[in-house]
């Protein structure tokens, strides 16, 4: 899967994309984020609270809850501020 | 009705998009348009604007086509800039056309609403040399929800 980060997620974890691989342990965006925190420093500061984070998989916003698929884009990012 | 979209960096004439949106379109009787513009309050020197190229422009076609199931549109342009703004250059432009003015307002409306809750786009401030992200704003997602309910 390709993850993609924006604004201050962006920041904090000091890339804007990478690859990981769809396991048993990325089951759903949500099951992501926390694998992504368990690594701690930025991404641990950037995935501390979820409430504060929202996701879009193949480029459509999605809920937390949302089953991935090896190849889907998966991007996390705060609250839009555009316009 | 194909909506235009562009996500630049340069800025945009208004005249000339409204000229674009009306050219060869008899059935148009009126057109809205809303610009947005870098707002210098509080010690606000400029902005800096990130968005996610693909999904913006998806995002975006998705709100256009929602307009016009509500509205008979006749042309819609959204222009959105990004890269880094100063104290009143203009951010964004949303121009309708159609052939009353009610559905040119109200269509305008509802997509400036749904641009800001929905768009891939992310502001920087920066006030006194510091450099901060906005932050989302209820307000804006009560603008929007307004039109669920309608």
């Amino acid at each position: 899967m390709n993850i993609l980060y924006f604004a201050w997620v962006r920041q904090k974890v000091g890339r804007s994309e990478e690859t990981i691989e769809h396991t048993a342990q990325t089951r759903t965006v949500r099951d992501l984020a926390g694998l992504l925190q368990a690594r701690g420093g930025g991404y641990g500061e950037a995935f501390a609270d979820m409430t504060r984070l929202r996701a879009a998989v193949n480029q459509v916003h999605v809920p937390l809850d949302t089953v991935l698929a090896a190849g889907d884009e998966v991007a996390f990012f705060p609250p839009v501020t555009g316009g | 009705m194909n909506p235009n979209i562009h996500i630049q960096a340069e800025d945009f004439d208004v005249s000339d998009e409204v000229e674009a949106l009306t050219a060869e379109q008899p059935a148009t009787g009126a057109v809205a348009t809303f610009t947005g513009y870098v707002r210098g309050d509080g010690g606000l020197s400029a902005l800096t604007l990130e968005h996610y190229p693909g999904m913006t422009e998806r995002e975006i076609a998705r709100i256009a086509a929602e307009a016009a199931t509500r509205w008979t549109l006749s042309g819609v342009t959204i222009i959105h800039r990004t890269g880094r703004l100063v104290v009143g250059e203009r951010i964004v432009l949303v121009a309708v056309a159609a052939s009353h003015r009610s559905a040119a307002f109200a269509a305008c409306e509802f997509l400036m609403d749904y641009l800001k809750t929905r768009a891939p786009f992310w502001k920087q401030e920066e006030r006194d040399g510091n450099a901060r992200w906005v932050e989302a704003r209820d307000s804006d997602d009560a603008a929007a929800e307004r039109w669920r309910k309608s």
